[in-house]
């Protein structure tokens, strides 16, 4: 609440970037406000490392306005910017030592000798450098030049500071205690901290707001809370901490359906009988013996955490993560409770299941029962079946009649990994060609943000002739 | 245990065509003609102070003019498309694969009377022969050693993370700063073997000043090549001499590209 009334220090409005004919940032606006620690996270590939380089100066958007404290300042380079970053390789000055490195964006405003030593001084105990000045940065290792490069950005006083995953490079513990580190510089210093990472624990931990993004858009802005409670959509769900994400359907208001079971939840307005995605923290999952669950399972695995165990249950063919105090023995049968308000509803990703296309037959062969259609410029063979050439034809593709072709050799090259989600089954993979989406299921983790070959498996697909009279819909 | 066995026909290498060679300057320096002990070829020697003096003088002037106008270029090239840098560095490239006295007659046919040069300049009424001076020779030199600065300091120049100048930017630096504070203190490694690679070649080189210089613009590398057909001890002395020359040059040079890096 307090945020909102603080003044908005920088502003994207509908960022569009594109390098090379591939849109890396697809219109996205962002208000930051002034003393805010905002961490923009996503996957690689998504577009937040680039949208840190907009607001540093680095790259001038193809449309819409960066707006820095009221004013437009689109194509104002870097060094006329009151923001500093910490760049992800640190980029420390090679052949200055460490107190040169610190001093160089004050000895640039030219500022009096004894005030760059008073200034570099005080900033090399705040991050813990006191007598390394003479130091060369080549010497250091990796957490000492990473606190020289926040040191080097900070003194220079900046309304903001950009940090491009700026603790990637360090190991699990050194990054856990930089993150408390600089969440306590960022609010000893009073600053605006623009944090890049991919690593989603970083982000609750340090920030004010999370922004999350996934190829090239916003997905969700909110608090750390909000983020993880309340996903919008499956992608930030699987993105943030551990869910298990479920296909389900939306009977009615406070109705849900998964598993095979209904299930009371308390969220509404998503319509009648309306497929939905469905997320359950596994630690919200209550274990109780089979007769008082609301489902019930056999347990595969267990594995202690510590804290926790974390069981992974069979519930027909859908795997469910489950973390609890207590441990149930392995091929035991349990049941499991959810209560209303930690079932969260979320609407699909993509608007349908089945990939439909529907197209014109351009050659055929009754013999030789084929025929072949044009998909986005390639000619795509379909044997087994017959149309006759010119005929409009539906072909219903279900997620399972998609493979990706390991070869580079598929029906549709060039294809787009989106997002890959697991749902306790499978991963449904959403891929994106030249000119429409595809949803795709697969038993393998696809990586994503690459590009893949896709192939078609007609044998599983439903052909239909679509009347020359009707008028094609969708 | 490995690497030594493999370092040993490399060592044999060395010691023949390396080692022996030099001990046989060596001797050769301190021995008079009926085969003894003596310091006179380096009395001998003496004469060709002047040319020398002069000797090294166009060598440095040669190196320093191909510094000056190898690091603009070197720069630029960096600041050109992947694809544009590599053909223009092979263009400077290709010359070098002509034969090094054709490249020389193609200097004395555009410096040499009734010339390229001199009917253009005719043209605006200057008369005169650019051909048999000093500055046809470090012309020469400067033509013939250009490519041997330009490399060096690229390969240095391109090899200079991105990262750091959009650091330097991000902290303030306009292009000139980010010139004066990075790129030129991270090149200097680059400038240093440029000095290097022109300096020694230029210091030694003949035949140049034959052919572009004039009767004064004899080079001590000419000399060499002249006198060692009549007296071998004089000429191995001289070319001892220069080597030290050469060597305490390199070693003030190093000096100076360390004190650099480190300031």
């Amino acid at each position: 609440m307090e945020q909102n009334q603080a003044k908005v220090i920088v502003s994207l409005k509908d960022i569009f970037v594109r390098f090379d004919g591939e849109v890396i940032l697809n219109h996205i606006n962002l208000d930051i406000h002034e003393k805010e620690f905002v961490t923009i996270l996503g996957p690689s590939g998504c577009g937040k490392t680039t949208t840190l380089r907009i607001i540093g100066g680095f790259i001038e958007p193809e449309s819409g306005d960066v707006i820095f404290d009221g004013k437009k300042i689109n194509s104002l380079p870097p060094n006329k910017r009151n923001v500093n970053t910490v760049f992800q390789k640190y980029s420390l000055f090679p052949h200055l030592n460490v107190y040169d490195n610190v001093a160089f964006g004050l000895k640039l405003k030219k500022l009096p000798k004894d005030e760059i030593k008073k200034k570099v001084t005080k900033m090399l105990a705040t991050v813990d450098l006191k007598g390394y000045e003479k130091r060369s940065v080549a010497k250091l290792s990796g957490g000492q030049q990473q606190r020289v490069a926040i040191a080097r950005a900070l003194v220079c006083d900046p309304e903001i500071i950009l940090l491009d995953e700026p603790l990637g490079a360090l190991d699990l513990k050194l990054r856990k205690s930089m993150q408390l580190e600089l969440k306590e510089i960022q609010r000893q210093s009073k600053k605006t901290f623009i944090y890049v990472t991919h690593d989603q624990e970083e982000a609750l931990t340090m920030s004010d707001r999370v922004v999350v993004m996934n190829n090239g858009v916003i997905e969700q802005i909110g608090t750390p809370e909000d983020i993880y409670n309340e996903p919008v959509n499956a992608f930030v769900a699987d993105f943030i901490g551990e869910a298990n994400i479920l296909n389900g359907t939306m009977i009615d208001d406070c109705r849900i359906k998964i598993l095979g079971r209904e299930l009371e939840c308390v969220d509404k307005g998503f319509g009648k009988n309306t497929p939905v995605d469905v997320v359950i923290r596994p630690e919200d999952i209550i274990i109780t013996p089979p007769e008082k669950g609301q489902l019930t399972g056999i347990v595969e695995s267990t594995t202690f955490k510590g804290v926790h165990y974390e069981m992974s249950i069979r519930c027909g063919n859908c795997e469910i993560l489950v973390q609890s105090t207590r441990c149930a023995e392995i091929g035991s049968e349990v049941g499991m409770c959810v209560v209303p308000f930690n079932i969260q509803i979320m609407n699909k990703l993509l608007p349908f299941y089945n990939n439909i296309i529907e197209t014109e037959v351009t050659y055929s062969d009754e013999d030789g029962n084929m025929f072949e259609f044009e998909l986005e410029g390639e000619t795509v063979t379909v044997n087994g079946v017959y149309f006759k050439q010119g005929e409009k034809i539906r072909i219903t593709l279900p997620p399972d009649a998609l493979s990706l072709a390991g070869d580079g050799d598929g029906d549709l090259p060039d294809v787009y990994i989106e997002s890959v989600v697991y749902k306790g089954e499978h991963n449904e993979i959403i891929l994106e060609s030249d000119e429409r989406k595809w949803l795709m299921l697969s038993d393998v983790d696809e990586q994503v943000a690459t590009y893949v070959h896709l192939n078609f498996d007609f044998s599983k697909a439903d052909f239909e002739v679509i009347d020359s009279t009707e008028k094609t819909e969708g | 245990m490995k690497s030594r066995k493999l370092s040993i026909p490399y060592l044999i290498w060395m010691v023949i065509f390396t080692m022996i060679p030099l001990v046989m300057i060596g001797v050769t320096a301190f021995t008079d003609k009926d085969g003894h002990f003596s310091f006179e070829p380096f009395i001998n020697a003496f004469q060709y102070t002047n040319v020398f003096a002069k000797s090294l003088w166009i060598a440095l002037l040669s190196t320093a003019i191909c510094l000056v106008l190898a690091y603009p270029l070197a720069y630029i090239i960096t600041k050109m498309k992947r694809s544009t840098q590599n053909t223009v560095i092979m263009l400077m490239m290709i010359p070098m694969w002509m034969n090094f006295l054709l490249r020389i007659y193609a200097w004395i046919i555009l410096l040499q009377k009734n010339g390229p040069l001199d009917m253009a300049l005719s043209l605006l009424g200057i008369h005169g022969t650019y051909i048999g001076n000093t500055a046809a020779v470090i012309v020469g030199m400067v033509y013939e050693y250009l490519p041997f600065m330009v490399l060096p300091i690229y390969t240095v120049m391109s090899k200079i993370d991105g990262g750091l100048i959009e650091a330097a930017q991000d902290l303030g630096s306009n292009s000139f700063y980010v010139f004066k504070k990075v790129i030129f203190p991270l090149s200097i490694p680059g400038i240093i073997s440029g000095i290097t690679m022109v300096f020694v070649p230029s210091a030694s080189t003949f035949l140049v000043s034959q052919y572009l210089g004039g009767t004064d613009d004899i080079m001590i590398g000419d000399v060499i090549d002249k006198i060692f057909w009549t007296d071998q001890n004089t000429g191995a002395a001289i070319s001892l001499v220069l080597m030290i020359f050469i060597f305490i040059f390199l070693v003030i040079m190093n000096l100076f590209g360390d004190e650099e890096a480190i300031a």
